[in-house]
């Protein structure tokens, strides 16, 4: 029942399903705002996305596709459709927001000849292992694999993806192996780790190339490396509005910094100093007494007073801490740079302090399955009550009324036009003509498949987030986030590592010379890394891909020419939290709903009263100027089957997801043709 | 409005869960009624064991009820084959996990699977260990487990260096443990029943100074530490003989109160009959001891702990242990070497350089100070005293008295090397008395112009005592005057006597000098 047209008209309609966008979809619907959400591309979650590993290297074929081709778009379509006194404003194509993307694979890349002559998926593999640029061959083959039977590589892998994820929350995974009809037990057998609880036993087996492509579903690959404080504004949101039911997380275990080539643990919290080995006695006294401080430095402004015009490094030594402790502070604690100013950096240490001990012994938690679920999760809640979903669908223009210069309708990709009463959309959706200032800053990143971990310990299964001071004092501080195959990111044996810093060059002259300085980066592709006891003492490189994200969070609304009810929402910044996207989908949320709870919790199941027909039937849910008979039973049966959702949602959280799934996949087909 | 999620009243949601707690009372009330009732009819069946098993799987602290189950449990253990029997119990164990889920604190849970395993044939203490970690896991501070630990380890004879990790285990990951500091103090001595001379003399103080930097305001590791570095217990051995030939008497003097039962006196060679009484009537054990004999000794053995006291001929002699030979003092603080002490003094000075204000740092130091050298760190201590009374000034009185102690006990070293049996120590802000029984053969004493409130019936240990001055206290009770053979002369100028009935003896002038009258 593919639906030929959407309703014509919606409350609010948001473009781009990033995080800050799903929030707002979220708080909108759960408050009653008839809400349409759209994404031009196949998948959820914008920048904020992960991917599989096949799916990333779709992604990466796209991008490439895309610097070729600059597509030309026919503006006469939707000409037809702007009445007098309607001014229309354009939106981009096309997405600039990704540059400089570069990749390098070290992974041996020859087959691995057991396997060969047993697994059924032998016909496509050669063919993985030769270059990237043929990586989508062998992502359609898993495609088709997959039940729907769409045509969209990226989608399927994705929602495949998804549906195993919602079965087995953090069973082991061999278990959904048998959910794929292609994976046969062969496979299983030679697959050395069965469990991301155990450790690999086979230490001497090379992870090749074409392993990490037939592994390819059990890597998430985030485009942007983030970790939640656990008393940061999206932890608070999450519980607040019950989102956090549609995900489930996992505790940093350790804060590491690398210091003179070196990489140790950072002591953080009181365990942690107790137990340290590296700091002495006085030392440890020293950092107690300091980050106890902290923790209420407001109480005692003497201590801090004739600092605040200076930087908190100074402060630091001035507070006698020993050269050790400073570079813990300042980089790992407060993670702030050598100018930030005291007071500032004060603030920092102490947020950091406060989030200790919610969850754990680190203040930042992760979500399982990669950050790209946390937008989702906005997503599903937003469908729960009532929003619409169509991906690969996107707004053409804005149509906009004179002589009150707002927004009043948009004309979507396939020449409908939509009223709403708010617009809100995402930075990379703008054209530069409505934009004041073109100057945004960019995030260098990195991603890495490596063999093991920069610190190997007793457990193997945790993640670590790793602070680099800067190797030469102009470069930046290197942020990086090394995840373990428990966190549901990537296959048994190896670790996916995440490198993110403020970019002064392209992300690869910014970040390669943190990865040879932690890594072994060889030579030659799927070289066997020297035996010597030095080199071999850091993890080898498998995969690496650099490139740049433009960061547009400096921006406000100042920054764009638009009308006053478009909202836009930047894209994800450099912070390893996320308060920066929360605290913008608040402030938007208000402006649009200035009397309205934000996201206030959602009921309890047990506690909704369902009448037979839904809401929509019962109240004049649409102001009904422009629509058709058709269009409005359209709406109600897409109304009525969201609706119903909660009903099912309470007992099994996979009935759920296919509700939301069902959204895109219900309107995308047509809409193309 | 449109569009909204229809939701309950919270009014609508009240009614039902009341509705449903009336329900529930109901249910759970008959149940109870039906179990008591079949008790009293004798019936120890299955069915009790069914009934009970729901009741108190929703309260556990139904002590009856697990009584019931034991009597029921024993009779179906008489009918039963030993693979049932096992069977039967285990079966009881898991439903006590349950239970535990329910309830960790327990009593009525725990007790009930302590007795279980005595009743078991065959019982699986690994499990039982397993169980206890988990629990210790999720709440470090249950005692109830604790003591089901120890029992377990008992009887399944875990090693005590397995313990001893479990609670390093535990102290890593919070050092704010004291049940597992506890539970060290009781190990080490098991595992090295004498100090170790030499082995790493710095290891086991490690874990205890990581934790009081870290966080010199936490209390256990004080406490265990203070434990590590003093497990030593006086011996108990006479101290002094004291032997008076004019007054027909012999005092003894012990290292701790003892009741003396069976010490024989013996005089010249020849055992004698005597009669012991203490200091003081009103003190049954006590460290001094006295005898009356009419013979003219020249030479006595006390057995027990066997002293030899020579009289030659002069009319009164003793023999004692010398206080300056350290022992005396240190005992409360080391069985360390001094090398040790000293180390573990400068550690704390260290801190203390960086907690001027802590109140345990100042504490420890100095009662390693005191076990080092207390002649010699007397003036650092005393202002050490000075800080603690600043900083902690609920309990100045407990320092003021610890003070007290320690003065005396300076004085009495001071007084040893002078071999002089005067005893002053005026104006140093006593507010107590103690080690009276250090001074049995002391004559002078001056303690005026301290702040002490009594003379304590100890007081009558000081058998030789002739002159007493304690001018400008706050003396209220003369408690310790009583019988002292020796007295003649005593000043209590400017104090607060209150007469009683009994202290009617001596003659008041508060303006002069008070003349005791034998």
């Amino acid at each position: 029942m593919a639906a030929e047209t959407l309703p014509s008209q919606f409350d609010v309609v948001i473009l781009g399903t990033g995080l800050t966008e799903s929030v707002i979809a979220a708080a909108c619907s759960r408050v009653g705002q008839n809400v349409l959400h759209l994404d031009r591309r196949n998948y959820y979650a914008g920048n904020w996305a992960s991917f599989t590993f096949n799916a990333l290297l779709s992604w990466i074929e796209e991008y490439k596709n895309q610097q070729e081709v600059q597509i030309t778009e026919s503006e006469q379509v939707w000409r037809s459709l702007i009445d007098e006194g309607e001014d229309v404003v354009p939106l981009s194509s096309v997405d600039s927001s990704i540059s400089n993307l570069e990749v390098f694979c070290y992974a041996s890349e020859e087959e691995e000849k057991e396997e060969e002559t047993k697994a059924p998926l032998t016909s496509c593999q050669p063919v993985n292992a030769e270059t990237v640029s043929e990586e989508t061959t062998g992502d359609s083959t898993e495609a088709q694999d997959t039940v729907t039977g769409d045509d969209t590589t990226a989608s399927d892998a994705k929602t495949q993806n998804e549906e195993h994820k919602v079965s087995e929350p953090k069973e082991e995974q061999h278990t959904s192996d048998i959910s794929e009809p292609s994976q046969s037990q062969e496979e299983k057998d030679s697959q050395p780790i069965s469990s991301p609880e155990d450790p690999p036993v086979d230490v001497e087996k090379k992870i090749t190339y074409q392993k990490l492509v037939k592994e390819g579903r059990r890597f998430n690959i985030d485009l942007v490396s983030k970790l939640m404080y656990s008393r940061g504004a999206l932890v608070d949101l999450l519980i607040k509005s019950n989102v956090s039911r549609y995900a489930e997380f996992k505790n940093i275990g350790r804060i590491l910094t690398c210091r003179n080539g070196k990489v140790e643990q950072v002591p953080c919290s009181r365990a942690d100093v107790f137990a340290s080995k590296q700091l002495t006695v006085v030392e440890k006294r020293m950092l107690m007494k300091f980050l106890t401080f902290c923790l209420d430095f407001e109480q005692h402004p003497e201590e801090y007073q004739d600092y605040t015009e200076k930087p908190f490094r100074e402060f630091l030594k001035n507070k006698k801490l020993t050269e050790n402790l400073q570079d813990f502070v300042l980089h790992s604690i407060a993670m702030v740079t050598q100018q930030t100013l005291t007071e500032e950096g004060l603030k920092a240490t102490q947020h950091f302090l406060r989030c200790l001990g919610r969850y754990g012994n680190t203040p930042f938690l992760f979500p399982l399955y990669g950050l790209g679920e946390i937008p989702q999760c906005f997503c599903r809640m937003c469908a729960v009550f009532g929003g619409i979903y169509c991906l690969r669908h996107s707004v053409q223009c804005l149509v906009v009324d004179k002589a009150s210069n707002k927004v009043k309708a948009v004309i979507d990709t396939r020449g409908q036009k939509i009223s709403c009463s708010h617009f809100v959309v995402e930075d990379s959706y703008i054209r530069d003509e409505q934009r004041q200032s073109t100057a945004y800053r960019q995030i260098s990143r990195a991603v890495l498949i490596t063999d093991r971990s920069v610190l190997p310990s007793e457990s193997d299964q945790q993640i670590s987030l790793v602070t680099i001071p800067p190797l030469e004092p102009s470069a930046p501080a290197v942020r990086m986030v090394e995840l373990c195959s428990s966190s549901m990111t990537c296959m048994p044996g190896t670790y996916l590592v995440h490198l993110t810093c403020s970019s002064s060059g392209t992300a690869q002259e910014d970040l390669a010379p943190v990865v040879s300085e932690l890594f072994h980066v060889s030579t030659i592709p799927g070289e066997e890394p020297s035996e010597g006891a030095e080199e071999r003492s850091k993890p080898a490189v498998l995969w690496v891909m650099y490139f740049n994200m433009r960061d547009t969070s400096a921006l406000d609304s100042s920054s764009y020419s638009l009308p006053s009810n478009v909202h836009v929402c930047t894209g994800p910044d450099g912070s390893l939290g996320s308060d920066c996207s929360i605290k913008l989908a608040e402030s938007v949320f208000h402006h649009i709903l200035p009397d309205e709870e934000f996201c206030p919790p959602a009921p309890n199941p047990e506690d909704i009263i369902y009448d037979g027909d839904g809401p929509q039937a019962e109240g004049p849910g649409f102001e009904e100027s422009a629509n058709t008979e058709a269009d409005k039973s359209q709406a109600e049966e897409e109304g009525a089957a969201h609706e119903k959702s909660p009903s099912t949602e309470s007992s099994d959280p996979a009935e759920m997801d296919s509700v939301t799934q069902q959204a895109p996949s219900d309107t995308t087909p047509s809409s193309e043709e | 409005q449109h569009g909204r999620v229809k939701i309950k009243s919270t009014a609508q949601q009240e009614e039902e869960k009341r509705k449903e707690r009336e329900k529930k009372l109901k249910a759970y009330v008959s149940a109870r009624d039906g179990i008591l009732k079949k008790r009293s009819a004798g019936e120890h069946d299955e069915e009790a064991l069914q009934l009970t098993q729901q009741l108190l799987s929703s309260n556990p602290d139904f002590a009856t009820l697990w009584n019931y189950r034991r009597e029921v449990l024993l009779h179906l253990e008489t009918l039963r084959e030993k693979d049932e029997v096992q069977k039967l119990y285990e079966s009881e164990l898991h439903f006590i996990e349950a239970c535990l889920k329910v309830n960790p604190k327990s009593y009525g849970c725990w007790h009930h699977r302590s007795w279980v395993n005595t009743r078991l044939p065959q019982p699986d203490w690994t499990r039982e260990l397993g169980l206890c970690d988990r629990c210790l896991s999720l709440d470090e501070r249950n005692f109830h487990c604790w003591d089901y630990r120890r029992v377990v380890v008992k009887e399944s004879g875990v090693s005590v260096e397995q313990e001893l990790q479990f609670t390093d285990h535990l102290i890593g990951s919070n050092f704010s443990n004291y049940s597992s500091w506890h539970y060290r103090s009781t190990l080490l001595p098991q595992l090295h029943p004498q100090p170790v001379p030499d082995s790493a003399p710095n290891a086991k103080y490690e874990l205890a100074h990581n934790a009081f930097f870290t966080d010199p305001n936490d209390q256990s590791a004080w406490f265990y530490y203070r434990w590590l570095l003093g497990r030593a217990e006086r011996e108990e051995m006479i101290s002094c003989v004291y032997v008076s030939r004019e007054g027909e008497r012999v005092s003894v003097a012990f290292s701790k109160p003892v009741h003396v039962k069976g010490l024989m006196l013996v005089l010249d060679g020849q055992p004698q009959q005597v009669q012991w009484r203490s200091a003081h009537p009103r003190f049954r054990h006590s460290p001094v001891w006295v005898s009356f004999t009419s013979a003219s000794p020249s030479s006595f053995t006390s057995s027990k702990c066997k002293r030899l006291c020579h009289v030659l001929g002069s009319a009164e002699s003793w023999c004692r242990d010398s206080a300056t030979d350290q022992e005396l003092f240190r005992s409360e603080l080391s069985v360390e070497k001094s090398s040790v002490l000293q180390a573990e003094l400068q550690s704390c000075n260290q801190l203390l350089e960086l907690e001027p204000q802590n109140k345990w740092c100042l504490l420890t130091i100095i009662l390693l100070m005191r076990a080092l050298d207390p002649l010699g760190h007397e003036k650092e201590t005393l202002a050490h005293f000075q800080t603690l009374k600043e900083v902690d000034p609920m309990r100045s009185s407990y320092y003021s008295d610890l003070c007290s102690k320690f003065l005396i006990e300076n004085t009495i070293l001071k007084m040893e090397y002078a071999e002089v049996r005067v005893f002053s120590l005026s104006d140093k802000n006593l507010t107590i008395l103690c080690h009276l029984d250090q001074l049995l053969f002391v004559t002078h004493i001056n303690l005026s112009s301290n702040q002490l409130l009594r003379l304590p019936p100890q007081f009558a240990m000081l058998q030789c005592l002739e002159v007493l001055e304690a001018d400008d206290n706050a003396i209220e009770s003369l408690e310790g005057l009583y019988h002292l053979p020796k007295l003649e002369e005593v000043s209590l100028r400017n104090n607060r006597i209150l007469f009683s009935k009994k202290s009617k003896c001596f003659i008041r002038n508060p303006f002069s000098g008070v003349r005791a009258s034998a």
